[in-house]
């Protein structure tokens, strides 16, 4: 035999273009989601009944036209809950699953129906006669604040060097406020829960949840039962974008609680209105704000008031305005800064998580610090950007005192500018809006700096299961949730690399708290840092015990042991990994393992504002020109170009993926998505009819996106990649930078254009008449 | 008329005749799909006709010929399928056998992520390369314009539409070669009786002809008419309302006559959207965009002209186009017709010219005079498939002086209806056209208009917006600049 036979690669490594792994299923339609699982016998159907008022008392409730509705079993209310009505993942015990004597938002769940079908349920629970005595309300976070409405959690902040100093010395002091509206995660598949009773006091649940443990420990509080009688089980999200962090606890327990009570499986899927109504979605902030800076735009000094519209309750409102502070600088260096976070209560629904957690808020923020500074200076606002990056002596430390050890920003920055041809478009976009009365053209080129790593340090923790069968086929499963971000492909992707066998040799099992206990919400961009990180673990420790077998039966040193391509090799001998495996199995060597993985480094104390709250920060730049119709307002993206930075990319068409849709979802929200709430407190905007997110044809008409392939991690990540999810959805800021250039183009660049997000036609056209008016 | 009667629907539903004696009126096809066949490739996004994530394609014959289109199988009762082919995602892939090859091609592009609007986009590419199998850029966008998708960002969809043709011959799909086949077992469906299904209150009516359906709606006055069922659908889905007896329309092809004649076109009212495209811009090539951006292409190859107008919304897609283009509405009643000018057919918020028992047989929509100048602008939020803030119809003659003889302004989304500009009109009329002129009928334009504010816009953007596209209208008959955005194609 040939020892020297060519050693083939396997197929599906780490680093290669893989196919997700339920791409097959999804284009045929047998992907599974929950509504499409077989029922079991005698499955019930649960809807809820919403709250019609934003702000009221309950006086009395008739259920009689709903008892008496077809179809009927029953309804569930407060009272049939055996163990807390609440939900709060902050602990705040602000979260009830059903109101009872109070309604705070306009959508509120409360009473369920249970009924024989979904539809049956659902005429049912509109038949509800409640009889409420009106409370005053409040929706908008400022008339909140005016209102005296207290914040839902303690408020952060953060604090470095001498603002007072600072505006002192500073040549220039602007002050200026503006408003960043919210966002539905319109995630295409809705909220929905499977509960099927079991034994004793257990309840198997099938829920879309982004954090299978959170729904355990949720349902178990609600039913009064510890977490050991729970099991949740994700296979897949028909998306999520954080709207299922927290906001899948409540259907969970719904359905949980009246599995228990009529001992039936219970299914809970409500419409997509009633999802929009009910379901919290991305805070909408107000900044107040007041910048020092010289003559060339370096700033001095930066103080601003990050008030957010956090709805009823906590929810994750905390940690959510802590980040849009940790983002608020963006790349820049602040040398004298004051941030403070104000998580002000509304008559709301509870905002949430989505994808950059606040994050991409505090972006939008800080860079419209820099549009004030380059307008008022009558500059580029790239320059103005470039001036105040990270970088040289005593200009890294945050405003959260870490130090920014990993700066690549100016690379990133350099070469986009180059590929994009920024400043020679530029000069042609200025010079074509002398010339053009009516459609006015603007570019704008964009930094992306965000911080990797949960702000709550303990979530920062994963685990995996990998169990090799003796057939030396491998099971994989893991404590992060498909979303569709392709987790499940890059994990097993890890494994298969690990064990150098091909990627169809292994099969990644659907997440459940049976398995993997105590995982981590799938979220903050750390699925595969953390689930990666833990499965090469378990995978580990597997093949430490079979080299060190294969070494005894090889009689060679374990040094002489390497796993090859669907081989092991043992000194000069190779054996197929199916036949090792089988040998290791006759030989009684444990084939499974559960693996773990803590991030190293990181810190954080709140009560100081200080610390290292993240491992390490992901960097990406866009380019974008735009093309503003000035009588209406319209606009149309026509390029737009994109470096982003992944490290080591696990998956380059995967990561392209991610980039190019937070790409198009950050573009959304800051231009065409609107949340409009009326005078009574309602929702208008809550189906894809009046809420529009990005079609296929709103894409940049020349659309350029590279990952930046020399970036390695500095950190020890899971092969020297980098985080993904979130990061890219703030590229989306360009668009919004190039709109105001093209509004600002009226009064000659001199005047800060000021447009408030979402950047609608409407918001654009008013910006262009003011600015008109401005210049005179 | 004593036609004959015939109590169950009949239809193809992938490779297997369906017949149904016992369904309800208010019964979706998406809800029948997944909930009666266990056929769970389908999904419900949003069940309100917007998201395409039930986009399944519909075969229908008119005329003959048979023609396979997109449809949101959320808002389409199965009552309306009767004498159709419904063709699902699950159908088009046999188990453990190759992928059709416009699945294919999303999977080389890797085009799904979460994977729930998936199946959704397959239906809708498969439907645009069965009729154009190398499809265009804009091509594909127009297709899409239905389906949302949240996670990919659209490039590597369009990526794997534009990569289908590479993996396989579209003349070979196999509903392409069995075209003559289906179009056979649909004939064969056709036995041109009344269909009645159920009993009492709760009946499907589908009538014999456009006569017998005069009859059963003179004669039953409270039964409502379906044609594309993009608005009534959403009646059900959303609102939950009782809207039985219902007579579906949408198989009379006499009702989807399109005509022409030496006055102009009529449209017969059960012509959608897509059918009506190449007729309306053929003689109105500025319809061209408002066209292409009503609904997306499920709801285009639903939704009639006639039900856009006998709805009565106060925004409208096409009425304020056609009110300044001079159209009329035909009206009947048993055998009585009348024909009313569109513009005088909406009389306020949610109330038409329409009596008891009458319908909208057909619009008639006139030739422009050789010298007049029209226009149509859409306001939006989104460019595609939204429903507009302020939509402008423009119709001026000038006499050889430049004088303006003629000025018909007409706006949706300004009021209860749409609604011609009076004041605005009589300021251009008589007087040259020209800026000054031009800015007198635009501040007149306040006088004509009392605009609401709600989630498309407000009422000050609503006034200030349709001031300026009197001015955009002025500008564009100047020639002199280019005032509306280069709706560039994508590279």
């Amino acid at each position: 035999m040939n020892v020297m036979q060519p050693i083939h690669r396997i197929r599906g490594a780490v680093h290669d273009k893989e196919r997700h792994e339920s791409g097959h299923k999804h284009v045929t339609g047998t992907a599974e989601y929950i509504d499409d699982m077989p029922e079991p016998a005698g499955t019930l159907h649960a809807y809820l009944g919403l709250s019609q008022r934003a702000h009221a008392e309950i006086v009395s409730i008739d259920f009689d036209a709903v008892t008496a509705s077809a179809g009927v079993v029953g309804i569930l209310t407060a009272s049939d809950i055996p163990g807390e009505n609440d939900v709060s993942p902050a602990h705040k015990h602000d979260d009830p699953v059903f109101a009872t004597k109070l309604v705070e938002f306009h959508g509120q769940p409360i009473f369920g129906v249970i009924a024989e079908s979904r539809e049956e349920a659902r005429r049912a629970a509109a038949k509800v006669k409640i009889e409420y005595r009106d409370l005053p309300h409040v929706t908008d976070v400022l008339e909140a604040t005016a209102a005296n409405y207290p914040l839902v959690i303690d408020p952060l902040k953060l604090e470095r060097g001498d603002i007072a100093d600072g505006f002192a010395k500073a040549k220039h002091v602007v002050e200026g406020e503006m408003r960043i509206g919210g966002q539905d995660h319109f995630y295409l598949e809705g909220h929905i829960s499977l509960a099927i009773p079991g034994e004793d006091e257990e309840v198997t649940l099938y829920a879309s949840t982004q954090h299978p443990s959170e729904t355990q420990h949720m349902v178990g509080q609600v039913l009064g039962v510890p977490s050991h009688a729970i099991t949740v089980n994700v296979r897949r999200m028909g998306g999520a974008f954080g709207g299922k962090e927290t906001q899948a606890n409540l259907f969970a327990a719904v359905a949980a609680v009246a599995a228990k009570k009529y001992g039936r499986a219970i299914k809970i899927r409500p419409d997509r209105d009633d999802d929009m109504v009910a379901t919290g979605k991305r805070h909408d902030f107000h900044v107040d704000y007041k910048l020092g800076f010289d003559d060339e735009g370096r700033i001095d000094a930066v103080d601003a008031v990050f008030a957010a519209r956090c709805g009823f309750s906590a929810d994750l409102s905390g940690p959510v305005t802590d980040r849009a502070l940790f983002h608020a600088d963006n790349c820049y260096f602040y040398p004298n800064v004051r941030l403070r976070s104000r998580p002000v209560k509304t008559n709301t629904v509870s905002n949430t998580a989505f994808r950059g957690f606040g994050g991409p808020q505090g972006m939008v923020g800080g860079e419209r610090f820099i549009e004030d500074i380059a307008y008022k200076l009558g500059k580029d606002p790239l320059d103005i950007r470039k001036l105040n990056f990270y970088g040289g002596e005593g200009r890294n430390l945050t405003p959260y005192h870490q130090t920014v050890e990993d700066n690549i920003i100016g690379r990133i920055i350099e070469e986009l500018e180059q590929s994009a041809d920024y400043a020679a478009r530029r000069k042609e976009v200025i010079a074509f809006n002398e010339k053009s009365s009516v459609i006015r053209r603007g570019i704008a080129l964009t930094p992306v700096k965000f911080g990797i790593s949960f702000t709550k340090t303990e979530y920062n923790q994963a685990g995996a299961l990998v169990h090799v069968y003796a057939d030396g086929s491998i099971q994989l499963n893991h404590g992060g949730t498909e979303m569709g971000q392709g987790l499940y492909t890059k994990v097993a992707q890890v494994v298969a690399d690990e064990f150098q066998v091909d990627l169809e040799r292994i099969r990644v099992t659907a997440t459940s708290t049976g398995k993997v206990p105590n995982t981590s919400a799938t979220a903050a961009s750390s699925g595969s840092d953390l689930n990666g990180m833990a499965a090469a673990n378990a995978a580990q420790q597997i093949k430490a015990r079979l080299v060190a077998f294969a070494a005894e039966k090889f009689g060679v040193s374990e040094s002489d042991i390497a796993f090859e391509p669907n081989t092991v090799r043992a000194g000069h001998e190779r054996i197929a990994f199916n036949d090792l495996i089988k040998a290791a199995y006759g030989a009684r060597i444990q084939l499974s393992a559960a693996g773990f993985y803590k991030t190293p480094k990181i810190h954080w104390n709140r009560a100081e504002g200080r610390g290292r709250p993240f491992f390490y920060y992901a960097y990406g730049a866009s380019c974008s020109e735009v093309s503003v119709d000035t009588l209406t307002g319209e606009y149309q993206i026509d390029r737009t170009d994109i470096l982003h930075d992944v490290g080591r990319s696990l998956n380059p068409a995967l990561d392209i993926g991610q980039v190019e849709g937070a790409f198009v979802q950050g573009m959304g929200w800051l231009t065409m998505e609107e949340l409009w709430w009326d005078a009574k407190g309602r929702l208008r905007t809550h189906a894809p009819s009046t809420y529009k997110i990005p079609l296929a044809s709103d894409r940049p008409r020349i659309f350029n996106v590279r990952l930046a392939e020399w970036s390695v991690n500095r950190e020890d990540t899971i092969r020297r990649s980098k985080a993904v999810g979130e990061p890219p959805f703030m590229l989306g800021i360009s668009v919004l930078e190039a709109l105001s250039m093209a509004a600002a183009s009226v009064a000659s660049y001199r005047v800060p254009p000021r447009i408030d997000a979402p950047a609608t036609p409407e918001r654009v056209l008013m910006a262009i008449e003011r600015l008109r008016a401005a210049k005179g | 008329m004593a036609a004959a009667i015939r109590t169950t629907i009949r239809f193809l539903l992938n490779h297997k005749p369906v017949e149904l004696s016992d369904v309800s009126p208010v019964k979706t096809l998406l809800d029948f799909l997944r909930l009666e066949r266990n056929l769970r490739g389908t999904k419900e996004g949003c069940a309100e006709g917007d998201c395409g994530a039930c986009t399944v394609l519909v075969g229908r014959l008119l005329n003959g010929v048979l023609k396979y289109e997109s449809v949101n199988a959320c808002i389409r009762f199965v009552g309306s399928l009767d004498g159709c082919h419904v063709v699902t995602v699950d159908a088009l892939a046999l188990p453990n056998g190759p992928l059709h090859p416009v699945q294919q091609a999303m999977v080389d592009t890797h085009a799904s992520q979460c994977g729930f609007c998936t199946p959704g986009f397959v239906m809708s590419l498969y439907g645009l390369w069965m009729e154009n199998p190398k499809p265009s850029i804009a091509a594909i966008e127009k297709a899409l314009q239905g389906n949302l998708c949240r996670c990919t960002g659209y490039a590597a969809i369009i990526r794997a539409a534009e990569a289908v043709s590479t993996i396989a011959d579209a003349n070979r799909d196999p509903l392409v070669a069995e075209r003559a086949d289906i179009t056979g077992k649909l004939l064969a469906l056709r036995d041109d009786a009344r269909v009645v299904v159920g009993e009492g209150k709760d009946r499907i009516v589908l009538p014999a002809s456009v006569d017998d359906l005069a009859d059963i709606y003179a004669a039953e006055p409270s039964a409502r008419i379906v044609a594309g069922s993009t608005d009534v659908g959403l009646w059900v889905t959303k609102f939950m309302r009782d809207i039985a007896p219902v007579v579906h329309i949408g198989h009379l092809d006499e009702l989807r006559a399109i005509t022409e004649d030496a006055d102009g076109i009529t449209l017969g009212a059960g012509v959608s959207y897509t059918e009506a495209y190449p007729v309306m811009t053929k003689h109105f090539p500025q319809l061209a965009e408002l066209w292409d951006r009503i609904g997306g292409q499920q709801v285009r190859n639903m939704g009639t002209i006639g039900g856009n107008i006998a709805n009565g919304s106060p925004i409208g897609d096409t009425p304020p186009a056609l009110i300044a283009l001079g159209a009329s509405v035909s009206l009947r009643k048993g055998a009585e017709r009348r024909q009313v000018p569109l513009e005088a057919f909406f009389i306020e918020y949610g109330k038409q010219d329409r009596q008891p028992g009458e319908f909208v047989e057909a619009v008639h929509i006139p030739f422009q005079k050789r010298d007049d100048q029209f226009a149509v602008y859409k306001i939006t939020k989104r460019l595609d498939e939204d429903i507009s803030a302020v939509c402008g119809g423009f119709r001026i003659a000038l006499d050889d002086a430049g004088i303006v003889t003629k000025a018909v302004i007409a706006f949706g989304g300004m009021a209860g209806t749409p609604k011609r500009a009076a004041n605005a009109e009589a300021a251009l009329v008589g007087a040259p056209w020209n800026a000054t002129s031009v800015a007198a009928a635009m501040e007149a334009l306040g006088a004509d208009y009392t605009p609401l504010t709600d989630w498309r816009a407000s009422a000050d953007y609503r006034l200030l917006v349709a001031r300026n596209l009197l001015k955009r209208f002025h500008l564009e008959t100047q020639g002199t600049e280019p005032v509306r955005l280069d709706r560039k194609i994508a590279v």
